[in-house]
């Protein structure tokens, strides 16, 4: 029997919080809006003996570190590494859901791809190529339905063979304009030479190219091991009225 | 060959960033990574994703066009307020009565219990009066208003509607200098303020986060929901009116409470972005979600089981020690008078500028940790303060008030200083911890605080002037 760490990543209103309810048996606020989950919740579930704590990130966009719910879910992601990082995506929006999961294969490629609501999507119409979309993004994409149990086991199948490394990703990486990807080929040695090689160093450099102060902060916090990551669960599980 | 950025100085890391600012000085590469990020999921998806039909996508969207245009987009939110507050007032009008009798029932067994053992009176008093009544009030007033309304909101959150409703609001938070997110801050707060603060997270702009902070509070929150549907059903409608015209009316009192409070907030957040916290507000993309039919009784099982439960508990735990506190300090005589009504005198005379009382400024001054115990507090002072009112339904709970002197402008300014005054406990803590300023934790109480005082005073000096009570 072994632990895994499982971080749930998505956009808002993709039913994250629903699977990992489903998942950890907890009731985690669920709603209909953008925003909802802004701190992390944490739970816990079994599948073939293998136990897994179950990490709910705050629900974004992007991993762009706009702001405080976006630096957490980039900051767990990079700093924890978790075993798994489980991408939720909405069916009916694949497109716009995609810019997540891609950006999260930058950073590991223990990466699930879950597209959820896929009910919903063949209701709309919408047939989605789940093997032509694995194929590219180099990690496994599962279709569920969190709301009515569709695909779970396979899912659960598909996490555990990524955590055990009974399967290694090979993960797409976007390759960017020439300028950009001149500038990350001068910048990574510099950075493996600054921050070791535990962090994903071409992310890294990417997102310094990009300015993104907030990162190097991070960092900074990191590197003297002052700050560890602190799973806050201020609210409680489920717990909305809370005064 | 050298590699041409050396690395040097106190912080390598700074170093590091210069570098990368060095050779990133073309700008644009935001959007360049954004378009080349973007390109990959297009092509992604058009080589796996294949639609039947595309008109049928855009069909979720269709109600869209009604609830969020410029015309319809108001009259529809508000009609929408409105019919929750009148299923909650008219649905939670019996169950509240029957309640009230059942435990009124039940009292009459304890007492007859107590008389059989001869037990002493002050244990009679303390336990049965103080303690048992004091709970079961607050589980009469608030348990059945809770039961369907936090379901019939949990049903609309659910479907999708909330982020039409910041959608709609968006507008006018632009205007206030605000960010549009705090639309949807502040309908966190009408569940929970504590929560609601935890929740500006999404807002990115410290500034921007800042006014949803501190304008929070003037939405109420579950622990005041009760006080305001209780005080405004029993004094804001005229005798006359009964049945169906008198929920209604009721419903429109509550929405007027709200729409106040919304005003306050928009006003609020103007003065502060053109004084202590000046900025323009940012842009930012709003997703509206499509609708989705609510699991209906997955939502209203879970609503009610947690929430109004996790409410009622709440009140309890803090209503029962507080109900056996207030007997005692009610039924403690010095000088001649209890030390319950030598506290209210005290605040007695500011309270009547006001248009309240000593006991009411001292519910809420008591009721700090939690919100929901300032009714129950306040019933159980009037209570053990001599005017012992034999309670069989919520009816007599509007004599208590009445013996007290009450009369709508007692309730009216009652409802408008819940609705302004200070955050509860929770929330300034949660206020401190996000901001990690012990100024603006103070400022989020004392400017709330400042404008219950201000409008209460303005509202029972312009009565009183116009000999309207």
């Amino acid at each position: 029997m072994s632990h895994y760490t499982v971080a749930f990543a998505g956009n808002p209103n993709t039913g994250k919080s629903t699977l990992f309810n489903l998942l950890t048996g907890l009731r985690q606020h669920t709603g209909n809006w953008a925003g909802k989950t802004v701190i992390t919740a944490e739970g816990e579930f079994t599948h073939n003996q293998h136990v897994y704590r179950a990490v709910d990130l705050p629900g974004t966009y992007s991993l762009y570190s706009n702001s405080a719910d976006e630096e957490a879910a980039r900051d767990y992601i990079i700093f924890e590494q978790p075993d798994v990082t489980l991408v939720v995506l909405d069916a009916t929006s694949l497109e716009r859901n995609l810019n997540l999961a891609l950006q999260v294969l930058e950073i590991t490629g223990r990466a699930v791809i879950c597209i959820n609501l896929i009910d919903e999507a063949k209701k709309l119409g919408i047939d989605i190529n789940l093997k032509a979309i694995s194929k590219r993004l180099g990690v496994p994409v599962v279709a569920i339905s969190a709301r009515n149990e569709i695909g779970i086991e396979a899912l659960l199948n598909q996490l555990e063979r990524v955590a055990t490394g009974a399967f290694t990703g090979k993960p797409l990486q976007i390759t960017y304009s020439e300028d950009i990807e001149r500038g990350i080929a001068e910048l990574i040695p510099l950075v493996e030479q600054t921050v070791g090689s535990r962090y994903p160093a071409r992310w890294i450099a990417l997102r310094l190219l990009d300015g993104d102060n907030s990162l190097l902060t991070s960092l900074k916090a990191h590197m003297r091991g002052s700050k560890r990551y602190e799973t806050k669960e201020v609210a409680g599980h489920g717990v909305t009225a809370c005064h | 060959m050298e590699s041409p950025h050396v690395i040097k100085g106190p912080d390598p890391m700074d170093s590091l960033l210069s570098a990368a600012k060095k050779l990133a000085d073309k700008g644009a590469i935001r959007d360049e990574i954004v378009s080349g990020i973007y390109g990959v999921s297009a092509g992604i998806c058009s080589d796996a994703v294949t639609y039947q039909d595309r008109k049928k996508l855009g069909s979720t969207y269709k109600l869209d066009r009604i609830v969020t245009s410029r015309l319809w987009g108001f009259p529809i939110m508000l009609a929408g307020l409105g019919l929750v507050f009148w299923i909650t007032i008219a649905g939670a009008n019996y169950p509240s009565g029957w309640l009230a009798s059942l435990f009124g029932w039940i009292e009459g067994y304890l007492t007859a219990g107590f008389e059989a053992v001869n037990a002493p009176s002050w244990l009679h008093g303390v336990l049965v009066l103080g303690l048992y009544r004091g709970t079961s009030w607050v589980i009469s007033v608030m348990l059945p208003p809770m039961l369907i309304f936090f379901p019939v909101f949990a049903l609309l959150e659910n479907f999708g509607y909330l982020p039409r409703v910041a959608f709609n609001m968006d507008r006018l938070f632009k205007k206030s200098g605000g960010h549009g997110k705090q639309a949807l801050t502040m309908s966190m707060g009408f569940g929970c303020n504590a929560a609601a603060i935890l929740s500006t997270r999404i807002i990115e702009s410290p500034r921007e986060r800042m006014l949803a902070i501190l304008t929070n509070n003037f939405v109420p929150c579950n622990g005041r929901w009760p006080t305001l549907i209780l005080l405004s059903s029993m004094f804001m409608v005229g005798a006359a009116t009964t049945g169906a015209l008198r929920t209604f009316s009721t419903a429109l009192v509550l929405m007027g409470i709200v729409l106040i409070g919304i005003t306050v907030t928009l006003t609020v957040s103007w003065v502060m972005s053109k004084t202590a916290l000046r900025g323009v507000p940012t842009h930012y993309t709003l997703e509206l979600p499509p609708y989705r039919r609510p699991q209906i009784w997955k939502t209203i099982v879970r609503s009610s089981k947690e929430k109004s439960l996790n409410v009622l508990t709440r009140a309890i735990i803090v209503a029962a020690p507080a109900g056996i506190i207030t007997w005692v300090l009610g039924n403690v005589v010095v000088g001649g008078d209890s030390v319950l009504n030598h506290m209210a005198a005290f605040f007695d005379p500011f309270a009547q500028l006001l248009g309240m009382d000593g006991f009411i400024i001292m519910a809420f001054i008591l009721g700090l940790p939690a919100n929901e115990i300032v009714l129950p507090i306040l019933l159980m002072g009037y209570m053990s303060s001599g005017a012992m009112v034999d309670v069989d339904g919520l009816g007599s709970i509007k004599d208590i008030f009445l013996s007290h002197g009450w009369t709508w402008l007692t309730a009216l300014n009652m409802m408008l200083f819940s609705l302004l005054h200070y955050p509860c406990g929770t929330t300034l803590v949660n206020i401190y911890k996000e901001t990690k300023s012990l100024k603006w934790a103070v400022l989020s109480a004392v400017i709330p605080l400042g404008i219950a005082i201000t409008v209460t005073f303005a509202v029972a000096q312009i009565v009183r002037l116009l000999g309207w009570v």
